[in-house]
């Protein structure tokens, strides 16, 4: 085994002196791991059909039908022209046939499966984006702070990370979610909380769940800012471009930012199925979207009532939901694996 | 290490009172109250006032949490307001070992299944058994609880009717508390739920155990002790396991509050009457002293978690002094 390892590392060398940047030979090594590649599509299409939901779903995620309630997967409508003219989006197209089949089957209130599943990934995907964005830049700005700075101000600024880390943070969000919730409902719009909510009503809920995802998890993208920080500040480049008289800011932005940002989008890539996964889970307790926007976890919640029965309206979410945390940790492995160049070579 | 564990319950003590600060706060400040409703009607002005007197929750909030935290001092956690006759203390002498029970049956089925993959992924390296080990780790890392405990109960409760779909199979009270009673109907209850929480958890941790394996046998007094002639079984057993489970100890900490937090969703997907349900449900009422009381001891348990870790990791590394 140790022979064959051997050949590996040296097989490699000879590649490496080939000229290409390491950013080349982490797209090499990406491009070789087939299942990441896979992943990667997936959530590709993923993607692509939340951008078009219009064109891929028949019907509008809201749209009710009450005589057409609970309907078995791949079950026709029973459904006038009138009707279908007025609210189906494949009217009138090559598609049209798609209007008068429940792909999915439909809820107890008569509402598209098929499309509350294709729009409830514009949920999902927007809080894998926009939380991820919103720790990133939460805990770059800190750690990179506290990092750079050092002496008193570091000691504070972790002292801090250190509380937060000590105690369930988990709990105390829902209670500020239930609160944020309560505030709404009474019909605050007046003020920072009234902008809030008022922000909040016009995502569907989603800014809540936003907020409370952000809170939760930058608090480790800070810690390896500041790791990262920390250990670049003492590097000879940083050393020289102080000596040339390279102002703070200059120094942050053009030269540890940089370099601290790449293990930060790794973090924050393998992160993301973490995301997903408490939206779905804020959701299903009642504390995420506010209905009717589609979200994996609430349409597992409002199905569960009537799981034995009509198991579809659980497990067709539930798979969307699982295919596409899958997909996401396949991409996020292989991205750590072709980034991480400590690992190169190894596996 | 005696002093240390002291050190850090000490450090402990100003960390937890300020979030049971922080939380009394924040529950009593939403909007609406608990004596807002008989049943579906509005509770009479007069009526309101001479509960909350009765609870003292007319006094200012200060002196509140003062009364509230000496009662804690003295073990007492509060009355629950809408349920008269009952108190906090026992809510959660009901919920709290349903909850640490499940929490540490799924802690162990991690660890039990686990280590082993990922010893296994780890000596067959790039082998077909270490890439379908590595393929169904990923699996079970990204197969929410939210997913799996519907599709098990769908199989093994619906369809072929061989395990009960909700409940938990033991009622207090517990032998000495928190032990509950070795029985058959006490295990089938549990098969679903322990699997739910707990195949997350064993596949994270043959993840890392495989990655920390792997690591370690490239080192070189792994080469030194293969080059002395020792055999594999020793090898691996004596020299490498122990270092390779050095990551494994890191992920222990959020192991354990997964283990917490995990429950909100799986007790909630089984009717399991723990802590996680209890919070959950808690949501919309407003039981100012059982929900700043569950905060209280997911921090107490969050707090001793990572001091075990602390103490797993100096046995494991024997370099890490605590002093």
């Amino acid at each position: 085994m140790a022979v064959k390892d051997l050949s590996k590392v040296q097989e490699q060398e000879l590649q490496f002196g080939k000229g290409r940047s390491p950013f080349q030979d982490a797209v090499r090594e990406f491009r070789r791991n087939k299942i990441a590649v896979a992943g990667l599509i997936f959530v590709l299409i993923v993607v692509i059909m939340a951008i078009f939901a219009p064109v891929f779903t028949p019907y509008d995620y809201a749209q009710q039908n009450l005589s057409q309630s609970r309907a078995r997967p791949m079950t026709g409508y029973n459904i006038t022209t009138d009707y279908a003219e007025k609210y189906c989006h494949w009217y009138n197209t090559p598609l049209e046939w798609g209007c008068t089949i429940f792909f999915f089957g439909s809820d107890p209130l008569g509402r598209d499966l098929w499309s509350r599943v294709v729009y409830g990934a514009r949920v999902s995907l927007s809080v894998a984006l926009i939380a991820s964005t919103v720790s990133i830049i939460i805990g770059t700005v800190y750690g990179t702070i506290s990092g750079y700075v050092g002496g008193k101000v570091d000691d504070i600024m972790m002292r801090i990370v250190d509380f937060l880390y000590a105690i369930p943070l988990l709990p105390i969000i829902i209670l500020m979610t239930v609160y944020f919730k309560a505030l709404a409902r009474q019909g605050v719009t007046t003020g920072f909380m009234g902008t809030l909510i008022v922000l909040n009503k016009a995502t569907g809920g989603l800014l809540f769940v936003f907020i409370a995802i952000g809170a939760l998890n930058w608090i480790g993208m800070a810690r390896l800012a500041r790791g990262q920080v920390l250990s670049y500040k003492q590097k000879e480049f940083v050393e020289a471009a102080r000596a040339l008289g390279g102002t703070h800011t200059h120094i942050i932005f053009k030269h540890l930012i940089p370099n601290v940002l790449g293990p930060l989008l790794i973090a924050e890539s393998m992160a993301i199925p973490g995301y997903i996964f408490l939206e779905a889970a804020l959701s299903f307790i009642g504390l995420g979207v506010d209905p009717p926007t589609p979200s994996w976890g609430a349409m597992i919640n409002e199905g569960y009532a009537g799981f034995r029965s009509k198991p579809w309206l659980v497990l067709l979410p539930g798979s969307a939901l699982a295919l596409l945390t899958l997909a996401f940790n396949f991409m996020g492995d292989g991205l750590r694996d072709a980034f991480d160049t400590r690992l190169r070579g190894r596996k | 290490m005696l002093k240390y564990i002291i050190r850090r319950t000490l450090v402990a003590i100003p960390v937890i009172f300020l979030m049971v600060l922080v939380t009394f706060v924040l529950v009593q400040a939403m909007p609406g109250g608990p004596f807002d409703n008989v049943g579906t009607k509005a509770m009479p002005e007069q009526m309101r006032l001479l509960l909350e007197r009765r609870y003292g929750l007319d006094k200012p909030l200060y002196e509140q949490f003062f009364q509230y935290t000496w009662n804690l001092l003295r073990g007492d956690f509060g009355p629950m307001l809408r349920q008269p006759g009952r108190t906090v203390n026992d809510i959660i002498a009901d919920t709290f070992p349903v909850s640490i029970q499940l929490g540490m049956m799924s802690v162990l089925l991690g660890f039990v299944l686990g280590i082993p993959l990922g010893i296994i992924a780890a000596l067959f390296h790039n082998t077909v058994i270490d890439y379908t080990a590595t393929f169904l780790a990923v699996i079970g890392v990204s197969v929410p609880s939210l997913v799996l405990g519907p599709v098990l109960i769908y199989t093994f409760g619906v369809k072929y009717q061989i395990l009960p779909i909700a409940f938990w199979g033991a009622k207090p009270p517990f032998f000495l508390g928190i032990f509950p009673p070795l029985t058959k109907d006490f295990f089938l209850h549990a098969i679903m739920p322990v699997f739910t929480l707990g195949t997350g958890m064993a596949a994270g941790i043959a993840r890392l155990t495989r990655a920390g394996l792997l690591e370690v046998l490239s080192s070189d007094y792994i080469r030194t002790a293969r080059a002395k002639g020792l055999r594999e079984r020793t090898v691996i057993v004596v020299h490498a396991l122990k270092n390779s489970l050095i990551p494994v100890a890191t992920i222990l900490g959020p192991l354990l509050a997964g283990a917490v937090t995990g429950s909100f969703i799986t007790e909630q997907i089984f009717a399991i009457n723990g802590m996680g349900r209890r919070f959950v449900n808690s949501i919309s009422e407003r039981e100012y002293f059982l929900q700043t009381s569950l905060v209280l001891l997911y921090g107490i348990l969050l707090v001793f978690g990572n001091l075990l870790v602390d103490i797993i990791y100096a046995w494991l590394d024997p370099r890490i002094r605590y002093d």
